[in-house]
């Protein structure tokens, strides 16, 4: 490995650690009550949404495999729901959609 | 068998199936970094250490001899800002937890162990056992899958033929679905979505995590759920 990758690598992982590390100090000492908790009680919903959001309007056959697996996620388990959402992308895609 | 012993199986049971999905991209991740000029020891020592697959992809995406370190370390810090904000919500579910298994906990969070974590947050306490088996399951994975790239080289079929790359998506569409049961939780969820898609497409990077989930937390201030209100009484 040559000195200036291990480098480069190294200030990455410095970088991302950082990112991590930080939210978790700066978590414990955050409020408990008030208008910041309602928005830190909201922060999973609205991070995963953001998360997949243009994943799911990637295409077609993404937008109706996330439809069938919210359909499905209603009624079913999840590892059910989530199998329903990868096989209907996966054939929808066959299907050149 | 002990609790704690329950707790670790628990989480290694939560996160193996994702993992599963998951492992093609590791894949991918190792050949493709060889294919970019970095060598086998090169990947893995970047898996190791970073363990951030978005953030390896883009640095794969940006590799030049020399390596250009200080581009390399500012990209990785925008991608992973969102770490800051899934840390911190986290963090304020493990009480259970001393600070060095916080600082190791940190180590390994991810897209994936954190959205399970999450969710587990809901229905019963955080345990140090349960995040160590999700952590060390998503760890091991990721480093296996990019040592098997490294030597597979190209030798890869396309995951998105078998739907993998959505296995992500539809255990978050789940797991919304889990956070959001009422309707009140609507304005957060689609205020999220709309800012996030926006941003995705007039702005570079992963800004739209940051900017949707802002947008969300932003909703909830604003139009907080009934029984919020209740509580502060």
């Amino acid at each position: 490995m040559s000195a200036d990758s291990a480098q480069a690598i190294l200030v990455m992982a410095v970088a991302t650690y950082a990112t991590r590390l930080g939210g978790m100090l700066i978590g414990g000492y955050l409020p408990k009550t008030g208008r910041v908790r309602q928005a830190l009680d909201a922060l999973p919903a609205a991070v995963l949404t953001a998360v997949i959001a243009p994943a799911v309007i990637a295409g077609s056959a993404e937008m109706i495999a996330a439809a069938l697996a919210l359909v499905a996620a209603l009624r079913l388990p999840m590892i059910a729901a989530v199998l329903v959402g990868m096989g209907s992308v996966a054939i929808l895609r066959a299907f050149g959609l | 068998m002990s609790e704690t012993l329950e707790e670790f199986r628990d989480g290694v049971i939560t996160i193996a199936p994702l993992e599963l999905a998951g492992m093609p991209f590791g894949l991918i991740f190792g050949a493709a970094a060889v294919t970019a000029g970095l060598t086998p020891g090169e990947a893995i020592f970047m898996s190791a250490t970073v363990f951030a697959g978005s953030a390896q992809f883009l640095a794969v995406g940006l590799w030049a001899h020399p390596a250009p370190w200080l581009w390399l370390g500012f990209a990785v810090l925008l991608v992973n800002l969102r770490y800051v904000l899934m840390a911190a919500s986290i963090a304020r579910k493990m009480e259970r937890f001393h600070p060095w298994q916080r600082w190791l906990a940190a180590f390994v969070l991810a897209d994936e162990n954190w959205a399970m974590t999450e969710r587990r947050a809901v229905s019963r306490p955080l345990t140090p056992a349960f995040y160590a088996g999700m952590g060390l399951t998503t760890y091991v994975s990721w480093l296996v899958a990019t040592t098997v790239g490294t030597i597979a080289g190209s030798f890869i079929p396309q995951p998105e033929l078998f739907g993998l790359d959505f296995a992500f998506p539809a255990v978050v569409i789940c797991l919304v679905l889990s956070f959001a049961k009422s309707w009140h939780a609507a304005p957060v969820v689609a205020a999220s979505a709309i800012v996030a898609l926006l941003t995705h497409r007039f702005v570079e990077g992963t800004w739209f995590v940051v900017a949707g989930g802002l947008a969300g937390m932003i909703a909830a201030i604003l139009l907080p759920a009934p029984k919020k209100a209740a509580d502060e009484r």
